[in-house]
């Protein structure tokens, strides 16, 4: 077995028992990031700068009395979270030069462990898109196909998880984004409970439903990094208050106590075959491993795409009023005044997915057509969330494909964005109701594509969809399965 | 099925400070139409007593003391060369824009 292909869990064991060393683990996978780089176009920038720092400082601390288990071991980073001294451009042309001064709390996190952050991963420009493809810096290809999508918006990270160019990475999820993803790409993706991950210095798309999460080849290894980023940050203001729990220390595989609701609104027609089959067999291995199975409903699942591209549309919208060519980003030249500036600059520093989603949102929040869009849409959010609150009542974890299909296409739905929109169906409503959610991989297609499991849980408990990832994923083992490069 | 919504692209464009030409509005519309439909479905739902949501989280947001904080190294022309770092344009420790008034 090839280093690069090694887990967080093992990289640090083999540190640990002085096998092998930060230098020699970055050499291998730059090299693997040389090789096929060129063709998946996971990253936007190698850092290249700073590599040889980051292994001398992880070496020295290895040295030092119990290090923390992530230190010396190569991690991606998705292009959002705000980077100091190293280009962070979202994807976007608006931000192609951008240079932030300061450091994300994760990042701050991360480097405090020594944690050797390799590179800044491609993305659906500003998160906005399920596929990798509006992004400014060319679409990202799914390792298991190359004429596939990756998912997204972090396909970057989910494609360089997947084809062994990083350990882990970090990724953001608005609507699903680091959950669908990693269900087409084989690999586990976790969006935590909003709140649970500081959002300082992650680029705003739609404030109320972002959150950053991480993105593994293991459950262990999400547990690990999740315990690592999370916790209370008095940065941001809606950052939870509640202490990081030891994810990896509370991993059990027994699920004897355990009640998973399968919701029958998540298993609707059009929905893939192959998807649904693997589902029908998770939810076999899991009763076998002990958990309870029951059918539960949650009534107002339809809306859901309905209220949050509204919402998402809206807050974005406002968010990106700050893209103006004045304080940093792209400034469009020759213009005779002010206010031609701000137009030309935005008109041509955002993609056309970006601009869609400005009008739909400014639209919504005008005069006239706010109580009807946006005012409503505040509304069926609670209904939707009260669905998962009276479901909850019955059970401890939910059950549902991550994606109605495996990845598809380059260009299938990029030029219908509702088609596009609606492949976050299973995804979407977990934002909307700041749950904590992760995809883990469940089998395949006859087409050797991934197919992603999504396990909801209850606000906060992390902990339960961890241990009932992990379970399963002993009891399957699909995270060993490789694509072939 | 939902009404068809008449809405005025260009007036919406304006107040997002966005262009588009003619022929990328003609694409435009449609699309716009369509999602607009396919949001208005919302309209099915019994909403009256419902109160609206803004965030997902049970409690309100925290506030704090409105306190300088700044980065190291920490001095007023320090942090005025880091507010300026990414400025397309600046002069003298400003931001420059193209003229306001005429």
């Amino acid at each position: 077995m090839k280093l690069y292909e090694l887990t967080i869990k093992d990289i640090a064991e083999l540190y640990r028992k002085g096998e092998a060393t930060p230098g020699q683990v970055v050499d291998e996978l730059i090299k693997r990031i040389d090789a096929l780089n060129p063709r998946l176009n996971a990253f936007i920038s190698i850092d290249h700068e700073h590599i040889n720092e980051q292994v001398k400082k992880a070496e020295q601390m290895l040295k030092g009395t119990s290090p923390h288990p992530l230190c010396g071991v190569p991690i991606a980073v998705k292009d959002i979270f705000t980077t100091k001294g190293i280009r962070t451009t979202c994807g976007s042309k608006m931000l192609e030069n951008f240079i932030p001064s300061y450091d994300a709390t994760v990042i701050e996190k991360l480097r405090h462990t020594g944690t050797i952050i390799i590179g800044k991963t491609n993305m659906d420009e500003f998160a906005m898109g399920s596929s990798t493809e509006t992004s400014y810096f060319g679409p990202t290809l799914n390792p298991w196909a190359l004429d596939r999508v990756p998912g997204g918006s972090s396909g970057g990270s989910a494609s360089a998880v997947a084809a062994d160019m990083a350990f882990g990475a970090l990724g953001t999820d608005t609507g699903g984004s680091i959950r669908q993803p990693a269900a087409l790409c084989g690999i586990v993706g976790l969006k935590p409970t909003y709140g649970r991950v500081s959002r300082y210095g992650m680029i705003a798309f739609a404030s109320s439903l972002d959150q950053g999460g991480t993105m593994t080849k293991t459950v262990y290894d999400s547990a690990l990094l999740l315990e690592t980023i999370s916790g209370f940050d008095p940065k941001d203001s809606t950052s939870a208050n509640i202490p990081s729990e030891r994810f990896t220390a509370l991993l059990s595989s027994n699920l004897s106590n355990i009640t998973i609701g399968v919701p029958e609104e998540y298993f609707i027609e059009g929905m893939d075959e192959d998807v649904q089959k693997a589902i029908n067999v998770a939810i076999e291995t899991m009763k076998s491993l002990g958990a309870k199975i029951m059918d539960i409903k949650l009534p107002h699942t339809k809306y859901a795409v309905a209220v949050y591209y509204i919402l998402a549309s809206s807050e974005a919208s406002s968010n990106l009023a700050r893209y103006d060519g004045v304080k940093y980003g792209y400034r469009a030249e020759g213009s005779t005044g002010l206010a031609e500036m701000y137009i030309k600059t935005r008109t041509q520093g955002f993609g056309k997915e970006v601009k869609r989603r400005i009008m739909l949102g400014t639209f919504a929040l005008s005069a006239g057509y706010y109580a009807a869009f946006y005012g409503k849409a505040q509304k069926a959010r609670r209904l939707i969330t009260d669905d998962f609150n009276n479901a909850f009542k019955q059970c401890d974890v939910i059950l549902a494909p991550t994606s109605p299909t495996p990845a598809f296409k380059l260009g299938a739905k990029l030029d219908d964005p509702l088609k596009m929109y609606l492949s976050d169906i299973f995804t979407i409503p977990v934002n909307l109701a700041g749950l904590p959610g992760i995809s883990i991989p469940c089998g395949f297609t006859d087409d050797n594509l991934p197919i992603g499991m999504q396990l909801i849980g209850k606000q906060f408990d992390e902990k339960t969809i961890l241990n009932v990832a992990y379970a399963y994923e002993q009891a399957t083992n699909w995270y060993k399965k490789k694509p072939n490069l | 099925m939902a009404e068809k919504i008449n809405i005025d692209v260009k007036k919406v464009a304006e107040l997002a400070k966005l262009t588009f030409t003619d022929e990328e509005l003609t694409v435009f519309i449609s699309q716009f139409q369509a999602i607009l439909e396919y949001i208005s479905q919302i309209n099915e739902l019994e909403l009256d007593n419902v109160e609206p949501m803004a965030s997902p989280l049970p409690w309100t947001q925290r506030l704090r003391e409105d306190n300088l904080q700044s980065a190291e190294p920490n001095t007023p022309e320090s942090n005025q060369k880091m507010a300026l770092a990414n400025a397309p344009r600046s002069k003298n420790g400003f931001f420059v824009v193209p003229k306001v008034i005429e």
